[in-house]
């Protein structure tokens, strides 16, 4: 689906009401949306709401071999997706531009400020070491994403716990959560990133823009930062000529920024480990806002199936019975048998000009055709014996035949089959018998 | 509901002998049956999202799924279909790519919403079902169903009826269990999920892992049946709330 592209009265709108220092949600220009952090029943998961925009954080680990030039670091691993779920205009599967700078972004703020002590991730100096997935899904797309991913991000990375690990000599063992208790990652810092748009050429600026201002910015200059101030990563889009006080200003208030939302992530992950350590309920499902009118529970509903018993065997009573089938193989020779009704072999009926060659060539191939008959000994003992000498001297149509199923008569086993199935399936056997006679005509 | 499960027969090839053992096995202990059915706790939110036109997160237990709906909206001129809809499911996993089983899933998912959905109603336009996995505590392809129905109604999405999704699972001595967790599927002998429309309860969409014979797929089937009977309760009284005053 395509965006719904803005009108220039909305932009003439939006831009207006940024120059009179007003936003559409009331804001002022350094306030962040409100931002709620949850977590998942599983370590290092995560969901961020910035206001409206939501991503959800998921941190995976596994055991891989080391890149060769970094023997010794474990391997820190961004995906950030953009689904559909987000905005109609995202298309999966497709690597926007958008979503590869973003990505970028990410890494450059997370990977390459070292936040994640990736020496500790370490188990076989060369051999193995620990992967540490973060995947990062958009939920909603309602302006500055990467704020929101940064945060979800680093959240999920605090959260996650890995397996512990041992070695001992050559010998690696990996324990499961209820052996011993999973490990954190050792992190270093927590960077955040802070953007900041701007309009008319640089004159406006406006902190944690919206979706809609975000489509009528200018220049979007983000910034990482930790709580120590430093500065992580810092990129400036859109092609706008900033002043250096400009970005010492944004810096500034970046800083600010930057302390109030770690600590609010500290303060979302204390009392997560404190419901966590009490035994309380905690997941997704206690964050539900469960005074709104749009969400509902229900407790644990028994469901009463004492009468599953009866009712499936009365429907199964009622119901139409299968098609007979024999579920018991016939046994034609040694080492092959037949499982249900088949349609009779063709194979050994010659076409009437073979058997001509056949004729011609004389009985020395067939002769060593019924040696082997001849030889095995499992072939229903007498009746068998008694077909022998026929058969050799014959050179009639029907020896093949007779090979494909020595030791019965075909007659024989057919009513065998109906005995076993009880009841004779009509439909089958005159098909058959036309079958069987057309070669001879 | 007998007579419309008979249309809908089974046929299973040399089972007759097997039935009749399993009924004498598994004939006593219906008791120890009672109590073990139950669904977990279950919680739904309704439009939580802004973007797309219906929205809803579904959770069963530990399970949660988030469903977007966008639709009826503009379709790509490849995918129109003349005279009705063009439903598409897009599941995606928590972690790492789509892969085969999230194909597998959404082709069932859309099979089932397909079947509900009056298409016919909005010709040359598109629905597109997100889901988007949270945590897979067990029951995933049931919480998909539910989520994907209550993302439907968010949207006002007409539908000639609402369907949810049942998963039973059968323990290795015939036990039957309803709303299965994680653990308790990996060590099933079979795992059975049903779509179940809400007007008569008919089967919309089944899928089965394992083995299992003729009347335990009946016995299930009427489990999940019951159990529907909670699933659209809880519908009916989380959408009441949605719609009431106060």
């Amino acid at each position: 689906m395509k965006e719904t592209p803005l009108s220039n009265c909305e932009r003439r709108f939006l831009l207006r009401a940024i120059e009179e220092k007003k936003r559409l949600d009331g804001r002022q220009t350094y306030d962040y949306r409100s931002i709620k952090i949850s977590f998942g029943t599983d370590y290092g998961c995560c969901m961020v709401e910035l206001g409206k925009t939501r991503v959800l954080g998921q941190v995976s680990c596994e055991l891989v071999s080391p890149k060769l030039n970094r023997a010794t670091e474990g391997i820190l691993f961004f995906n950030l997706e953009l689904s559909q779920m987000a905005a109609p205009a995202f298309e999966p599967g497709r690597q926007s531009d958008l979503l590869v700078k973003l990505n970028r972004l990410l890494e450059r703020c997370l990977r390459n400020s070292k936040c994640i002590d990736t020496e500790s991730l370490c188990v076989v100096a060369g051999e193995k070491v620990w992967q540490i997935r973060v995947d990062l899904h958009l939920l909603n797309h309602d302006g500055n994403i990467i704020d929101a991913a940064s945060i979800a991000a680093i959240v999920a990375l605090c959260h996650f716990r890995r397996p512990d690990v041992s070695v001992q000599g050559d010998e690696v063992t990996l324990y499961t959560p209820e052996e011993r208790d999973p490990v954190p990652l050792s992190v270093h810092h927590l960077p955040i990133c802070v953007s900041f748009a701007f309009f008319r050429q640089g004159t406006f600026l406006l902190v944690d823009p919206s979706e809609r201002e975000e489509r009528v910015m200018d220049g979007l200059l983000v910034i990482a930062m930790n709580k120590h101030r430093e500065i992580c990563t810092l990129q400036s889009s859109g092609g706008i000529m900033l002043l250096a006080e400009q970005v010492l200003r944004c810096s500034k208030i970046a800083g600010v920024k930057v302390a109030e939302i770690t600590e609010l992530i500290q303060k979302a992950l204390e009392n997560d480990q404190k419901v966590r350590k009490e035994g309380g309920k905690f997941g997704f499902a206690e964050s539900i806002a469960n005074q709104r009118i749009t969400a509902f529970r229900m407790e644990k509903a028994p469901v009463d199936t004492s009468d599953v018993e009866e009712r499936a065997e009365e429907i199964i009573a009622e119901a139409e019975p299968p098609p007979e089938v024999v579920s018991d193989p016939v046994l034609w020779t040694p080492g092959t048998a037949q499982i249900g009704e088949g349609v009779e072999n063709s194979w050994g009926d010659l076409e009437d000009s073979e058997k001509e060659e056949e004729e011609e060539e004389g009985g020395s191939d067939e002769a060593i055709v019924l040696d082997s008959v001849t030889v095995d000994p499992g072939v229903d003992g007498p009746s068998a014996g008694s077909r022998d000498a026929p058969i050799v001297l014959s050179d009639s149509e029907e020896e093949d035949m007779v090979i494909l199923e020595p030791g019965k008569d075909p007659q024989t086993i057919r009513t065998q089959t109906v005995r076993a199935k009880q009841e004779p399936v009509p439909s089958r056997k005159p098909a058959r018998r036309r079958r069987k006679k057309r070669p001879a005509q | 509901m007998r007579k419309r499960l008979n249309s809908w027969s089974w046929r299973m090839e040399g089972t007759t002998q097997t039935d009749a053992k399993i009924r004498t096995e598994y004939g006593t202990d219906s008791s120890s049956r009672g109590p073990g059915c139950s669904l977990r706790h279950f919680a739904c939110e309704q439009n939580l999202l802004s973007r797309p036109d219906g929205s809803a997160s579904f959770l069963q237990g530990d399970t949660s799924v988030l469903a977007g709906v966008y639709g009826p909206a503009e379709v790509k001129v490849s995918k129109e279909i003349f005279n009705k809809a063009t439903l598409e499911v897009i599941l995606r996993p928590k972690i790492g790519l789509p892969g085969v089983a999230e194909k597998s899933r959404e082709r069932l998912i859309r099979n089932t919403c397909e079947a509900v959905v009056l298409g016919a109603l909005h010709p040359r336009t598109s629905i597109t079902i997100v889901l988007q996995v949270i945590s897979d505590a067990g029951s995933l392809l049931a919480c998909c169903l539910n989520a994907a129905c209550m993302a439907l109604v968010d949207a006002g999405v007409p539908m000639q009826a609402l369907f949810c999704g049942v998963t039973c699972a059968l323990d290795t001595d015939g036990t039957l269990m309803l709303d299965p967790t994680a653990k308790q599927e990996k060590e099933a002998r079979a795992v059975l999920t049903f779509a179940l429309d809400s007007v008569e309860q008919k089967l919309l969409m089944s899928t089965t892992k394992g083995l299992f014979s003729d009347a335990e797929l009946q016995q299930c089937l009427a489990a999940a049946q019951a159990a529907s009977q909670h699933v659209f309760r809880f519908y009916r009284e989380s959408l009441q709330r949605r719609y009431s005053k106060s």
